[in-house]
C-alpha cells in the first residue's frame, strides 16, 4: 500500500492561511445573512396566519394591493422604455459633458427619497406644472404615485441598461451593418435581443424599487386611503394609528410579493438564457 | 479589386496618412504589420466602420469611400467570430438574406450550400456557445459569405485556434475563395498562414504599404 503522502510544513501554514482567509469572509458575509433572516424571521413570529387573512379581507388594503401591481409594472415599462434608449446611447456615443450628464442620471439614486417627492411637489407648481394639472391632474392622483416611483426606479434601470450594453461588443453591430442592416435594424436584430437578460434584470430592478417606494409617494402624492394609497404607505397608515400586527402583515406581503417576483423573472431569465443548447 | 489610394485616417492620436494598396479582383490579399501598426484600422476603413480623412476606396468598379458598410457588398469576418448569441448557426446563415428580402425557397437553398461548404450540416441547429473555435470561424465565414459578396474582408480569424485548427479553416478557405471566386484581405500575424493563403503578400510598416512576393 502506498503511504500517504507526508505535507511539508509550509504546505500546513498555506493550508491554514486559506481556511482562515475563506472563515473571516464566510463569517463576515453570513452576519449579514443572518440579520437579513432574523428579521423576516421577526416579522413572521410577529404575524399570525389571521392578522394576514385579516389584512387581505380590508378593502383598503386590497385597494393599495392593486394600485401597487399597476403602478409598479406601469413604471417599469416606462423606466424600460427611457432606459434602453438612455443606455444604449451613452454605452455608445462620445460627446462632450457626457461625464456631466451621466452623473445627472444617478442624482436619483443618491438623493434623499424626501427630496425627490418634494423636487417633484414643487415642479408641479411652477406655471408648465400647474397648465398640465388644469387638463391632467397629477400632484395628489395616481399618475403622482407612478410618477414619484419613475423618477428612482428609472434610474437604476438606466445604470443597468448602461452596464449591460457596455459589456456587448460594439463588433456585432459593426457585423450587423456590414451584412446590410441600417443602425435601426442592428439594434433591433442584434444588440436588444443580446441585452435581453440586463432588460430582465432593469425590470426586476425597477419593479422592486417601485414597490419599495415611500419617501417621494408619500410627500408628492399624499397618503389618501382607497386613492393613492399603495403598499408602503399602508404600512406608515397602519403604524401611525398603532396597528402593528396589520403593519407587519402588509409588510410580509411586500416581502412576499417581491420574492415572488424576484424568483420569477430570474426563474424566466436563466430559462431564455442563450448559453442552453437546442 | 480591393483598391486604396492615398487613404489617410485617424482614431485618437493615431494616424495613417496616404495609405494605397490593391488586390486584384479574384484574388487573395493578406496583410501583415506589427501590432498597433493599423492594420485592423485600415480594414475597419474599409469596410465603413471608420471614416476616411483623405483619399478613396474602390471595391471592384464601385467608389465607396462615403457608402455606409450595407452598401458596400462586403463580407466581414472579425477576430473572435463576433457570433450573435441569440441566434442558431442557420439564423446565422439566413441573416444577411432576411434583410435582403430573398424568398424562403431561395434562403434555404443557399443555406444548405453554405453549410455544405463549410462543413456546417449537423450543427445548423446549434447556438454559438459551446462551438469550437474552428466551428465559430466557419459559421462566421458562411454569415459573411452568405449573400454573395464580391470582397471578403477578414481580421485575424485564425488567431485563436491551434495549429490543427487553423490548417483546416485554411482549407476551407482556399476551397471558398475557389468556389466564389471572391477578392479577399485577410489580416495576419502567422507568416505560415500568410504563406499559404496569400496571392499578393502587403506589410503595413511605419504607415506605409510594401508589397512582397507571398513565396519570396
Amino acid at each position: 500500500m502506498t503511504p500517504a503522502p507526508t505535507q511539508s510544513p509550509q504546505a500546513r501554514a498555506a493550508r491554514r492561511s486559506d481556511r482562515v482567509f475563506f472563515a473571516s469572509f464566510g463569517i463576515l458575509g453570513g452576519s449579514y445573512l443572518l440579520l437579513l433572516l432574523a428579521t423576516l424571521a421577526a416579522d413572521l413570529f410577529y404575524t399570525s396566519p389571521g392578522h394576514l387573512w385579516h389584512a387581505l379581507q380590508s378593502p383598503e388594503i386590497r385597494y393599495a394591493i392593486r394600485l401597487s401591481l399597476l403602478s409598479c409594472t406601469l413604471t417599469t415599462l416606462l423606466s424600460l422604455w427611457v432606459a434602453v434608449p438612455v443606455g444604449y446611447l451613452m454605452a455608445r456615443v462620445r460627446f462632450p459633458g457626457q461625464r456631466l450628464i451621466d452623473a445627472i442620471f444617478d442624482i436619483p439614486i443618491v438623493l434623499p427619497p424626501l427630496v425627490i417627492g418634494l423636487s417633484l411637489l414643487i415642479l408641479f407648481q411652477t406655471a408648465p406644472g400647474r397648465a398640465l394639472e388644469r387638463f391632467f391632474p397629477v400632484t395628489y392622483a395616481v399618475p403622482s404615485v407612478v410618477l414619484a416611483q419613475f423618477m428612482v426606479a428609472c434610474a437604476f434601470a438606466v445604470r443597468t441598461m448602461r452596464a449591460t450594453f457596455d459589456q456587448i461588443s460594439p463588433r456585432h453591430e459593426q457585423v450587423a451593418l456590414t451584412l446590410g442592416c441600417t443602425r435601426s435594424q442592428a439594434f433591433w436584430m442584434v444588440v436588444l435581443p443580446e441585452a435581453r437578460r440586463g432588460l430582465l434584470t432593469a425590470a426586476t430592478l425597477a419593479w422592486a424599487r417601485s414597490l419599495g417606494e415611500f419617501g417621494p409617494i408619500l410627500v408628492f402624492s399624499g397618503a389618501t386611503r382607497m386613492k393613492t394609497e399603495v403598499l408602503s404607505t399602508t404600512v406608515f397608515l397602519e403604524l401611525s394609528v398603532g396597528n402593528l400586527e396589520a403593519a407587519v402583515a402588509v409588510s410580509l406581503l411586500m416581502v412576499a410579493a417581491a420574492v415572488l417576483v424576484l424568483l420569477l423573472i430570474r426563474t424566466k431569465g436563466s430559462e431564455n438564457s442563450f448559453h442552453r443548447p437546442v | 479589386m480591393i483598391q486604396l489610394d492615398q487613404v489617410s485616417l485617424r482614431v485618437g492620436n493615431f494616424h495613417l496618412r496616404n495609405v494605397s494598396l490593391s488586390v486584384p479582383a479574384g484574388k487573395y490579399g493578406v496583410l501583415m504589420g506589427r501590432t498597433g501598426s493599423g492594420k485592423t484600422t485600415l480594414l475597419e476603413a474599409i469596410c465603413g466602420l471608420r471614416p476616411v480623412t483623405a483619399g478613396r476606396i474602390v471595391l471592384g468598379d464601385t467608389e465607396v469611400t462615403t457608402l455606409p458598410p450595407a452598401e458596400r457588398g462586403l463580407g466581414f469576418v472579425p477576430q473572435d467570430g463576433a457570433l450573435f448569441q441569440h441566434l442558431t448557426v442557420r439564423e446565422h446563415l439566413e441573416f444577411a438574406l432576411v434583410i435582403r428580402r430573398w424568398t424562403r425557397e431561395r434562403i434555404a437553398a443557399r443555406v444548405t450550400e453554405l453549410a455544405g461548404w463549410l462543413g456546417l450540416t449537423a450543427l445548423l441547429d446549434r447556438r454559438p456557445h459551446g462551438l469550437s473555435g474552428g466551428e465559430t470561424q466557419r459559421v462566421a465565414l458562411g454569415r459573411a459569405l452568405s449573400f454573395q459578396p464580391r470582397i471578403l474582408c477578414l481580421d485575424e480569424p485564425l488567431s485563436a485556434l491551434d495549429d490543427e485548427t487553423r490548417a483546416e479553416v485554411c482549407s476551407v478557405l482556399e476551397t471558398v475563395c475557389e468556389h466564389t471566386g471572391v477578392t479577399a484581405l485577410h489580416i495576419t500575424h502567422n507568416l505560415a498562414e500568410a504563406e499559404r493563403l496569400a496571392d499578393c503578400l502587403l506589410l503595413l510598416k511605419d504607415g506605409r504599404i510594401e508589397s512582397r512576393h507571398p513565396r519570396a
